[in-house]
């Protein structure tokens, strides 16, 4: 409401500092703790937020890029910094109602990588709502399997919507028929679902949409954008509050615009280099000590009545 | 520089203006995209989310290998279907023979801002 920036995705807008965050940049894999506060999001620290929304009325938990089956130099034991981000999620004071992932759970689309991160997700005790992500649809059946293991009551591709607490929260796909030199692509059949989808709602539900890859343009020339992206959001405009969750780009931004927060999530297993620093977006190499504190995990806490919902992002370490 | 070649400068009696655009031809024929003959192998690497070459010309029946250099996976896709490759994991290799001329233009299913070209015409 109060920012208005839409040229430079902001990594400080959620009251990060750059130090802080660029220490939070040290750690490996970690997820983003939530908070829905009268259906506007925001982002706060860890600390502050803790400190300001006594009256949580739910919180979730997204976790992203799991990239199990990764072993490379970047990171040689993706499962291992997954097991430790469902570790920190298992030391959260309050329990999060349920956790998103918000898509690359396999690197390459494996039944084992699929059992791997199944097994060790199931160990936060949590009801998990899946996306995939482009890696998790390299299977033979161009993502039969995921959609055979995740994909029960979804639609199409994989997309479905489901409440919570009186939040629409909304699943959407946009990895799949990518085209030559595009973006993410979430295509016709789903955007007439979506406009479906939330027609009957009032437009004083908190709407929560997540996807892998980020529904805005962070960075064309990496792919880091959804070409029909603002045509979802153009059905949305009616909310009062609405915000983004993505995954994909391996590290935190934000921005907000107008009743739209958007939020990407840091990856469990390896960080990817900022927008335009680096020749291409392959995984960043950190040395192995600073590796936890580029990964992490988030929680969202909801809080009816009150404003914001505050995205809390926690490194593994750090 | 890979276009054909329609338009010569007229040659004239002038000798400076003749030498100047045989010069011309022969440089616009050493740009020119040589095919690589049939049965010859061509590698395409895949460096940092780039094909290298970005664009190759070939003969009918060239096989084209490409081999990812890349600490991520990478897929080789044909625009118009005609090819498809597995998930070329680190060191991965894919290969395709061009049997039939024309323009393929191709790119990666998972990052689709990678696009590359093979152009398959008949040598000389």
């Amino acid at each position: 409401m109060t920012k208005s920036d839409t040229s430079t995705p902001a990594a400080d807008a959620d009251g990060i500092h750059r130090r802080g965050f660029l220490e939070c940049m040290t750690w490996a894999g970690t997820g983003i703790l939530w908070s829905l506060s009268g259906g506007l999001p925001s982002g706060l620290g860890l600390g502050s937020a803790l400190a300001a929304e006594p009256a949580k009325a739910f919180t979730f938990l997204q976790i992203s890029d799991s990239h199990v089956g990764f072993d490379k130099p970047a990171n040689p034991d993706a499962l291992s910094t997954l097991r430790e981000a469902v570790a920190r999620i298992r030391t959260l004071k309050e329990k999060p109602a349920f956790m998103i992932h918000t898509g690359d759970i396999s690197h390459l689309s494996r039944e084992k990588e699929f059992d791997d991160a199944d097994q060790i997700v199931k160990e936060a005790g949590l009801p998990v709502f899946y996306v995939p992500g482009e890696h998790d649809l390299l299977d033979d059946g161009q993502g039969k399997a995921y959609l055979d293991r995740y994909g029960k009551g979804s639609k199409g591709a994989g997309w479905y919507s489901y409440d919570h607490d009186g939040v629409h929260f909304i699943a959407l796909v946009n990895v799949v028929e990518l085209k030559a030199g595009g973006l993410g692509n979430l295509g016709t059949e789903q955007l007439e679902w979506l406009e479906s989808d939330v027609a009957g709602l009032p437009s004083s539900t908190p709407i929560v949409v997540f996807a892998h890859i980020p529904l805005w343009t962070v960075y064309p020339e990496w792919g880091w954008g959804t070409s029909d992206g603002l045509q979802a959001l153009a059905y949305l405009k009616r909310f009062g509050s609405v915000t983004v969750l993505n995954g994909h780009i391996h590290q935190v931004m934000q921005k907000v615009e107008g009743n739209v927060t958007f939020h990407t999530a840091r990856s469990t297993a390896f960080p990817q280099p900022a927008p335009g620093s680096a020749p291409s977006p392959g995984p960043l190499k950190l040395p192995a000590a600073e590796l936890r504190k580029s990964l992490g995990i988030a929680t969202v806490n909801f809080v009816r009545g009150s404003q914001p919902l505050a995205i809390i992002d926690q490194p593994l370490e750090g | 520089m890979r276009q054909p070649i329609t338009q010569l400068p007229a040659l004239r009696s002038n000798p400076a203006t003749a030498l100047f655009a045989a010069t011309l031809l022969a440089l616009a024929l050493a740009l020119a995209a040589r095919p690589v003959a049939a049965g010859e192998e061509v590698t395409v690497s895949i460096d940092n989310f780039t094909f290298n070459p970005a664009e190759v010309t070939v003969a009918p029946g060239t096989t084209v290998t490409w081999v990812n250099n890349d600490d991520i996976p990478h897929t080789i896709v044909d625009k118009k279907q005609a090819f498809r490759s597995k998930v070329l994991d680190t060191e991965g290799k894919y290969s395709f023979t061009f049997n039939t001329a024309g323009d393929f233009t191709y790119f990666c299913s998972l990052h689709p801002h990678m696009t590359g070209k093979v152009v398959v015409k008949p040598a000389g």
